[in-house]
């Protein structure tokens, strides 16, 4: 102990700026580890890619030989399939998030037990989708599982948690001020909704739908277990036709022998990241530009 | 400044005027609120008079705004919330089976404690509520009403050339006019002011009294206000409400006395208002 309390504090000050600087290190390196390993995995997929970033990627359908094969059938199915999913998903899960949101009566038990079970949703393996949606084909009497009409299906319910979650998120920040000044106006709850609380909230929704198709986009493991994973040379054509997507045709040629489906794999590997980094620019334009006005 | 005393001179003249005449419009008798098993009021009895400023002042949580709610429903929207007792407005029962809350809302205008424009235009914010409400309007017809509302509310001349701006653009003064002149656009009835000022600077609280003044002539007008120079200046009546403990030891809110302002401010008749207006009871 010293009196001198100057010193004293210089002597803590600079104790706690060392332990500060250790910590602030700490957290430097883990962000370099990770941000390296993203680096290293993304540049030697590049790499190994080379020699297919060619306009066949896009135009050929798959094929026995490496060297004629493309990605084709596996991007205007993902279009295809997510487009679906999009159908599905978007408009049940906003209406559902609404109904929880702004008419729900939250001291009722049933609504609260529906909530918490969305949350639980949100967490479920995706592959426990597939098999449920594998259920629902054959209920529906459906013999080939392997329909655009299916992976859709397990796509939509995979997504639709994540839908109703942002979608209250989005309105739950909409003020509640906004909807009492139009209320106290004479306009009905569903003019509210409707004309003020969801075109306020449409940034937020459109920013977590968007990260959810993005998510649908890159999903494989509930269209494996529906059997997507079979030789598709046509686009697709119709909700109940064979359909193939990236992530899946991606899968397939990685586990092909020949080296240069290794490389047709790289190839799409970074062509689907380019579209999911696309879609989650926009999302985040979308954030930025209707960024809060209250 | 000339100006201003003039006004304030025109105002004392129509002040008396107002208070000559009382003609209910409103009629409160023995009102109670719950909100779940919590019993917020107990027991109000009061009148409200047609083309008068009634303010209600009491200390923070006395139930001010749970019965300026009850007056236009806004407080059906609270989950729980519960009304007993009877509220007849122009001879109606305003809980009565048939009546339609919404419509009870849009004769019955509320104005918040924080300016709360919409995320619009300052025009889609005037034009909103004759939109929703049904007013069948071609496009002269709507501008007309948003201009006539802006003017009501004295704020046309700083807005007229930015119409097309966002109602957060404005200041807090503005913003506060901007929802009065968004209540005055569905031509209520009854205008309730929750304390309106109460996030304003004191010139412009000093607007926003000028123009309940001037809006009383058309209008009958409520407010809540913790300002006891305000409810002074202004209104016309004031109740004056206080809190309770029960026997069970539950808080409530009631009503202590109503009665013409000066009366109020100069010679009340409960010890307990007296105390509060002088600043010794809080
Ligand atoms: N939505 C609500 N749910 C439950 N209790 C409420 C609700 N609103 C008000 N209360 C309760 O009712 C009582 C009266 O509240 P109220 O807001 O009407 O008081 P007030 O006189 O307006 O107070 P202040 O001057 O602080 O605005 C308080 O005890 C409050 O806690
Ligand atoms: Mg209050």
């Amino acid at each position: 102990m010293s009196f001198d309390v100057g010193v004293t504090n210089k002597s803590k000050n600079s104790e706690s700026n060392i332990k500060s600087m250790l910590f602030l290190g700490v957290l430097w390196f883990s962000l370099f580890v990770a941000f390296m390993f993203l680096v290293i995995l993304l540049v030697t997929t590049f790499m190994n890619g080379i020699g297919r970033y060619d306009l066949r990627l896009f135009t050929e359908y798959n094929n026995t030989t490496p060297k004629d094969a493309g990605a084709r059938a596996a991007i205007l199915g993902s279009v295809f399939v997510v487009s679906i999913t999009a159908l599905l998903a978007i408009p049940i899960g906003i209406a559902s998030a609404i109904y929880l949101e702004e008419f729900a009566d939250k001291t009722k038990w049933y609504n609260r037990a529906i909530e918490l079970n969305i949350q639980n949703l949100a967490a479920v393996p995706a592959i426990l989708y597939g098999m449920l949606t594998l259920g629902i084909l054959s209920l529906m009497g459906f013999k080939n599982k392997n329909v655009v009409f299916g992976g859709a299906l397990a796509l939509a319910l995979l997504i639709l948690p994540v839908i109703i979650l942002t979608t209250r998120e989005a309105l739950r920040a909409v003020p509640q001020e906004i909807r009492d000044g139009s209320l106290a106006l004479g306009a009905t709850q569903l003019q509210t909704v409707g004309r003020q609380t969801l075109p306020a909230a449409v940034p937020g929704i459109a920013t977590g739908t968007i990260l959810a198709i993005s998510r649908a986009m890159g999903e494989a493991a509930p269209l494996l277990l529906l059997g997507a994973l079979v030789f598709i040379t046509y686009d697709p054509n119709g909700l109940t036709a064979g359909f193939t997507t990236m992530p899946i045709q991606i899968f397939g040629w990685t586990s092909a022998p020949q080296e240069e489906f290794k490389t047709l794999a790289a190839a799409a590997i970074i062509l689907l990241l380019a579209i999911l980094l696309t879609l989650n620019a926009i999302a985040i334009f979308i954030r930025n530009k209707f960024a809060k006005r209250w | 400044m000339t100006e201003s005393s003039i006004g304030a001179r025109q105002m004392t003249v129509k002040h008396s005027d107002r208070v000559a005449t009382f003609n209910p419009i409103m009629e409160i008798s023995n009102l109670d609120v719950y909100y779940g098993d919590f019993h917020a009021v107990r027991d109000i009895t009061l009148d409200v008079g047609r083309n008068q400023i009634t303010a209600f002042i009491g200390p923070s949580g006395c139930g001010k705004s749970t019965v300026l709610r009850c007056l236009n429903r806004t407080n059906d929207l609270v989950p729980g919330a519960r009304v007993d007792g009877r509220i007849d407005y122009r001879g109606h029962d305003l809980y009565g089976p048939s009546v339609d809350a919404i419509e009870v809302r849009r004769r019955i205008g509320m104005v918040f404690q924080k300016p709360n424009p919409f995320p619009k235009s300052i025009f889609d914010n005037i034009a909103y509520g004759p939109r929703v409400t049904g007013m069948k309007m071609n496009k002269s017809e709507t501008e007309d009403l948003v201009e006539y509302a802006l003017t009501r509310a004295g704020l046309w001349g700083e807005v007229k050339d930015k119409l097309d701006q966002s109602g957060f653009a404005l200041s807090g003064g503005q913003q506060q006019r901007l929802c009065i002149a968004r209540a005055i656009a569905v031509e209520p009835d009854i205008l309730l002011m929750d304390e309106p000022c109460a996030s304003l600077d004191p010139i412009a609280t000093a607007l926003i009294e000028d123009l309940m003044i001037e809006l009383v002539s058309d209008y009958t007008v409520v407010i809540v206000t913790h300002n006891m120079q305000q409810a002074a200046r202004v209104s016309d009546r004031t109740a004056f409400f206080s809190a309770k403990v029960d026997d069970r030891g539950q808080r409530y809110g009631h009503l202590v006395e109503v009665d013409l302002t000066t009366k109020i401010f100069t010679n009340p008749t409960d010890t307990r208002t007296e105390d509060y207006i002088s600043g010794r009871f809080g």
